[in-house]
């Protein structure tokens, strides 16, 4: 990913280095201890972690430190488990429904508010004000909203009569999993229309000119030059809101908490349940390994579709 | 960008896409406004009108009782607001701090394994934090940490570390060599340098990993929930979750639009007010990918 810019960095600060005093070259050795701080966090509680994990995974390990050695048979009990695999069928169910339409949402806002016209910050920053308030609080704030009883939906819905009585949001898997939808892509457009407004941006106003000179209108203008520039743009938000909605969790055990019956159970709360409810920490851990495999597969092939097309910008 | 293409029919024709242009905006605006302004104004009803069924619209009086309820709720709001104050700008000033020095050290110097360390730090933004929380949670408890104030600091600073030592490395490689050789010359150590030269020049960028820290800690709730077992310890979002479960009775629900307003407040106060430096921030992460 970055890996082309670092070397190429490096080699830029080595030549410049050369001629430099030998003073320069002596506090070299010296940017160790200003990265060392970083580095021994990462390392502690990132790194160690994650190496845990992998370990655990082999193991059968309690809360109480008993530790035993099971090969593999932590990863072959996923295969049994209906629990986890309804978890990652609803994560997937729900991750296909929610990208587009955020995708599309935010598109469609940056397109209306990309030109610099009076007023247009203001509308910029209120279909992003959702995104900065956390997605916890965000999740209390609609789950109210969807109250039957006192919620301003139902509220609205009644007193416009377009309902007789209130809708229960939260007693069926599929009208519960609509509620979180329409939370989450309240809540996550506007991210994809900033990210989108800064691709835009860089798109040449030159590029605009020409094609009015020749004649062409919105559309042509929009399919033969903002889509096609917007490639990358649209690769990142992708692989940004792909793994987001795959590591669901805040929303949902905020709202339906799995319910009905288990049927809107995100992967992360399963993973969750195994460690912190039922202290299967081994089983949780390899359940673990199993959804980085999973984000890092569904990323690797969205990054091969995005690059390998013709005609890459 | 339609009034420029259609800019050759009649005057009238313009004036009203444009009207159209402002009602569809403003619409939308009022959609994705609505619910955080109807929150404030809950928060403000008397108790009994914000558990109202069917829902009231506007206040009939202003009131503070639901504020005065989660006063008394659990440990008390105040304790809840200090637990996350105290979490986030903890986290703030870590991140900052071993961000600056991390991006001067990456950006300013050369040693051995110094680019195998920048790609670690940053390959860890592809790793999920959900996948390590629980050896995270045994780390912590091995260090004696859990539980603690301190140990989700210093957890939500490590998550923070890929975002901060990237922007600030970006930062530091933008400023001109000659200042820094100009500081050399006249004697100053990499420390002063770094401290009385760098750290103004790079200021814009500090801000911008401040405030992503901010926001990520202020609003973080899976780990909070799980590293925090002790009520008096617990942040904002996991005192909401207590509150919306009712487990003390019926739910209030004018108090809990009271805590979300405090915890949605400070998140939209800082954007409003740095929101240039949040911009950046995202378009910096942009570029990268």
């Amino acid at each position: 990913m970055a890996s082309p810019a670092i070397t190429r960095d490096t080699k830029t600060a080595r030549k410049r280095a050369a001629p430099a005093s030998r003073l320069m070259r002596r506090r070299q050795r010296a940017g160790l201890l200003f990265v060392l701080p970083s580095v021994a966090f990462v390392t502690c509680f990132f790194l160690l972690p994650l190496v845990l994990t992998a370990w655990m995974s082999f193991n059968n390990w309690t809360i109480f430190g008993e530790v035993h050695f099971v090969g593999l048979k932590n990863y072959l009990a996923m295969a049994k488990d209906q629990v986890f695999l309804g978890s990652l069928l609803f994560t997937t169910k729900y991750t296909i429904i929610v990208c587009p339409l955020i995708i599309l949402l935010g598109f469609l806002l940056a397109l209306l508010v990309q030109r610099p016209l009076w007023g247009v910050g203001l509308f910029r920053t209120a279909y992003f004000l959702p995104v900065v308030i956390g997605l916890g609080t965000a999740s209390f704030l609609w789950f109210w909203l969807y109250n039957d009883q006192v919620g301003a939906i139902d509220g609205l819905l009644g007193y416009v009569h377009l309902i007789r009585t209130p809708i229960a949001w939260f007693n069926d898997a599929n009208i519960a999993l609509t509620a979180v939808v329409i939370m989450i892509v309240w809540k996550s457009s506007g991210f994809a229309m900033l990210l989108f407004l800064v691709g835009m941006q860089a798109i040449p106003a030159e590029l605009y000119e020409a094609a009015q000179v020749d004649g062409a209108g919105f559309w042509t203008q929009l399919i033969s030059i903002t889509l096609p520039l917007l490639r990358r743009t649209f690769a990142l938000i992708l692989v940004l809101i792909v793994t987001g909605s795959y590591l669901a969790f805040d929303h949902f055990y905020i709202m339906t908490h799995g319910n009905p019956a288990n049927q809107t159970l995100t992967t992360v709360m399963r993973i969750i349940q195994a460690g912190f409810t039922n202290f299967q920490l081994g089983y949780a851990g390899a359940l673990s390994i199993m959804l980085l495999l999973i984000l890092l597969l569904i990323n690797v092939v969205q990054l091969f579709i995005m690059r390998g097309a013709p005609d890459d910008r | 960008m339609r009034t420029m293409t259609l800019s050759a029919r009649p005057r009238v024709g313009l004036l009203g896409l444009r009207t159209s242009y402002y009602v569809t905006c403003s619409a939308l605006a009022i959609i994705f406004l609505a619910p955080i302004v109807w929150t404030m104004v809950t928060s403000v009803k008397p108790s009994a009108e914000a558990s109202a069924s069917p829902p009231t619209f506007l206040p009939s009086s202003l009131s503070w009782s639901s504020y005065q309820h989660l006063a008394a709720f659990g440990d008390g709001i105040s304790v809840y607001a200090f637990n996350s104050t105290i979490v986030a700008l903890g986290t703030v000033l870590c991140t900052i701090i071993l961000s600056t020095l991390g991006g001067y050290g990456f950006s300013r110097f050369s040693f051995p394994g110094k680019d195998i360390l920048f790609v670690t730090i940053l390959a860890t933004l592809m790793i999920p934090f959900q996948s390590i929380l629980i050896p995270l949670f045994l780390v912590l408890r091995t260090l004696g940490l859990q539980n603690t104030l301190l140990g989700l600091v210093l957890v939500y600073t490590t998550f923070q570390l890929p975002f901060g030592v990237f922007v600030m490395r970006n930062a530091f490689d933008s400023v001109p060599r000659e200042i820094e050789e100009a500081g050399l010359i006249d004697g100053c150590s990499s420390w002063n340098l770094l401290y009385r030269v760098m750290l103004a020049i790079v200021a814009p960028g500090v801000i911008t990993v401040g405030l992503f820290a901010f926001f990520n800690s202020w609003n973080e709730f899976l780990a909070a929930l799980i590293f925090m077992t002790d009520s008096s310890k617990f942040t904002l979002p996991v005192m909401l979750l207590n509150a919306s479960s009712g487990q003390y009775g019926a739910i209030d629900w004018g108090m809990i639009q009271s805590g979300i307003t405090i915890s949605m407040l400070p998140c939209l106060i800082l954007f409003l007010l740095l929101q240039r430096y949040y911009v950046s921030g995202l378009a910096a992460g942009a570029v990268k990918a």
